[in-house]
């Protein structure tokens, strides 16, 4: 008899193939695998080189999201970069010479690989699944361990489902009390990685826990999980509950029937049990986080949205004198009516329909400011065609902010949609790397309510005024 | 299929920062291509490269004392961000087999061991001495031996690093791990049966 155990543990034990030993790391099993088009081009080639098949295409999913356009010219989405259409070309035929399921281009339910698998009912509680792609982490949300992986990691589960994986350890970040209102699943993640750091979860798989995380919706669960790769966590997770339950059942390929039934009563012993031992545990109370925005160019550089970026220290800080350079920003300064330039509203941590409702309600009879760009981005296509029929899409038009089709757009900027060097971008994506959004470019990332609030003001603006 | 990983001694460039992420190793834009060579010409392509496409006068890569290094230093949580494998090839392809950081971003360092690039973990007040050691004599050799997971440093004092045992035997025998999960089918056939998968 095994003793208590938490959520990982359980997942992690279940999908072990061979146990790993001192010199050789486990074999684990992967029940689904996300592809696209940007990190599997040369996984597919080793396939090629060396007479291998796809060995569970029945478990293989691809989609188009990274490269794509979102502006239609003429009625139609035109990859204009040779490159960009070589490679969505080359996915195209790999998917047919493989018979992996493809959600390409003219697909009406394409969209962002994180946004689609959930979508689709492909996500479901209990499962391994993996992506050359490090917001994997965002179908933790679910239950499952998910987790990002590079090109040749792409290749193993290709052709054999299983990758070799050393046993992460586990860290707890427990989330108490009650959210305030203007507060949401964004702001919970920001405070989260400011408080641990960019490195913080490192060789760590989280479990978020506690009342304010129960208490959020699949859409914010989804949004804290995506972010656990800023902390620098191998996989974030939750466990399922009725939340999870209410929101998969129906979905396209989600089981139904007796299936449903049997699948819920598995689903349900995911969770940690009493006595269950973390390797590291983090504490923070929701009553005491407000709506978060980064000042700087990592996402642990994160402030409330009223407070002051870090003033100068005594000791040199190498880090912030580098930040304040690139952002243009003083030592010790305010953001709040700090000019914005471009708003962006969408991408895999906040590109799904509730995050669209949020900002619409900011939005709804008022105007985007004169001088500020308003991008507004659905994470799917499905989305998409739900914020247009609930009047979304309308609210965003009248208020001078595009709609596009959906896609990575503007949170990778190597599709099309990019900020221009120089120019303050308030984006509810999750980078705020140098150059992330274009060279030069200055990402502040916040939430949708925070987003929409400075689109309104063309300055950092705290959502709470708004509400 | 990668060779085995000869013993390295090599000068050094020195990019003493940290959080080193991924998109200033190959910002995204050079994502589009579909095969695993040439992306040296864009490592640190933002750092590296003026708006006009001119060498940054700046840039620690640029330095003339940088051509032929083969072990790039930097800071803490050295490859943080995507999962990018074309990090790993950018930093291979330009010349380089070894980083030496005080943490590595997990993904990181799985792709940078699978395309044959070391990284090697130091205590942070080991690497600050390796890096002032680099700043008083930045041309010094700095000799890796993956095999006794010790690092040689510029100013001659030795310091040893660990390494899980997997990935130091890959390394040293050019070990292919998709070989060795081809090798696992039938354990995963029989699993799949098993398991109802």
């Amino acid at each position: 008899m095994s003793g208590p155990r938490t959520l990982f543990e359980k997942v992690w034990e279940s999908h072990v193939v061979r146990a790993g030993v001192d010199d050789a790391p486990s074999v684990l099993y992967v029940d689904l695998h996300l592809v696209h088009e940007v990190t599997s081009p040369q996984a597919f080639t080793v396939l090629r080189e060396r007479g291998l098949k796809v060995r569970r295409p029945d478990r293989t999913v691809a989609t188009m999201d990274h490269s794509t356009p979102t502006l239609p010219v003429g009625g139609r989405l035109n990859v204009i970069d040779p490159q960009a259409a070589k490679q969505l070309d080359a996915l195209a035929r790999s998917c047919a010479e493989h018979g992996i399921p493809l959600y390409g281009m003219g697909d009406d339910r394409r969209g962002i690989v994180h946004v689609i698998g959930p979508e689709l009912g492909r996500t479901q509680p209990g499962m391994t699944i993996v992506c050359g792609d490090s917001h994997t982490s965002t179908h933790g949300a679910f239950g499952a361990l998910a987790f990002g992986i590079g090109t040749s990691e792409v290749g193993h589960v290709l052709a054999t489902q299983c990758l070799l994986q050393s046993r992460p350890k586990t860290m707890e970040v427990r989330i108490d009390g009650t959210l305030r209102p203007g507060v949401t699943a964004k702001d919970i993640i920001l405070a989260v990685i400011a408080k641990i750091g960019v490195g913080g979860g490192t060789g760590h798989v989280i479990e978020y826990r506690g009342e304010a995380i129960r208490a959020l919706d699949m859409e914010g669960r989804m949004t804290v999980c995506n972010m656990s790769i800023e902390a620098g966590a191998r996989a974030g997770m939750i466990a399922p509950d009725m939340t999870t339950f209410a929101w998969l059942a129906g979905r396209e390929q989600a089981p139904s029937g007796d299936a449903w039934r049997d699948a819920m009563t598995r689903w349900s012993e995911l969770v940690t049990d009493a006595g269950a031992t973390f390797d590291r545990s983090v504490t923070l109370n929701a009553s005491e986080i407000a709506p978060m925005i980064t000042w700087g160019t990592n996402p642990g550089m994160a402030i409330p949205v009223d407070g002051h970026v870090p003033a100068a220290s005594p000791v040199p800080d190498s880090a912030n004198e580098r930040a304040w350079a690139y952002m243009g920003l003083e030592p010790g300064q305010q953001l709040l009516g700090q000019r914005v330039d471009v708003v962006f509203v969408g991408s895999c941590t906040n590109g799904r329909i509730d995050d669209l409702r949020a900002a619409a309600g900011v939005m709804k009879g008022r105007r985007v400011a004169a001088h500020t760009r308003m991008l507004v981005v659905p994470g799917s296509q499905s989305v998409k065609r739900e914020a247009e029929r609930e009047g979304l899409a309308d609210i965003f038009r009248a208020a001078g902010a595009e709609w596009r089709e959906s896609g990575c757009s503007m949170c990778i900027a190597m599709n099309g949609d990019t900020v221009a060097s120089g120019q303050y971008a308030v984006s509810t994506s999750n980078r705020n790397f140098e150059g992330r959004q274009g060279k030069g470019a200055r990402t502040l990332l916040a939430s949708p309510l925070t987003a929409a609030a400075s689109a309104i003001a063309g300055a950092v603006a705290d959502p709470r005024s708004l509400l | 299929m990668s060779q085995p990983w000869a013993p390295l001694s090599s000068h050094a460039v020195l990019v003493a920062r940290d959080d080193i992420d991924t998109d200033q190793i190959i910002p995204a834009r050079f994502l589009t291509t579909t095969t695993r060579s040439g992306l040296g010409t864009h490592l640190f392509a933002d750092w590296r490269y003026e708006a006009d496409g001119a060498p940054s006068a700046v840039f620690e890569l640029n330095a003339p004392a940088s051509i032929g290094a083969q072990i790039l230093v930097g800071g803490r949580n050295f490859g943080c961000g995507s999962s990018r494998e074309h990090a790993p090839w950018a930093l291979n392809d330009w010349g380089f087999r070894a980083v030496i950081a005080s943490s590595f971003a997990d993904i990181f360092r799985s792709n940078a061991h699978k395309n044959g690039v070391l990284t090697i973990a130091l205590d942070a007040a080991v690497l600050q001495r390796a890096q002032d050691a680099l700043r008083a004599y930045p041309s010094a050799r700095i000799t890796v031996d993956l095999a006794a997971q010790t690092v040689a440093l510029a100013d001659g004092t030795t310091a040893s690093f660990t390494i899980d045992a997997f990935s130091k035997r890959c390394l040293l025998e050019g070990l292919d791990e998709l070989g060795a999960l081809l090798a696992e089918l039938p354990a995963i056939e029989a699993w799949e049966a098993a398991c109802a998968r």
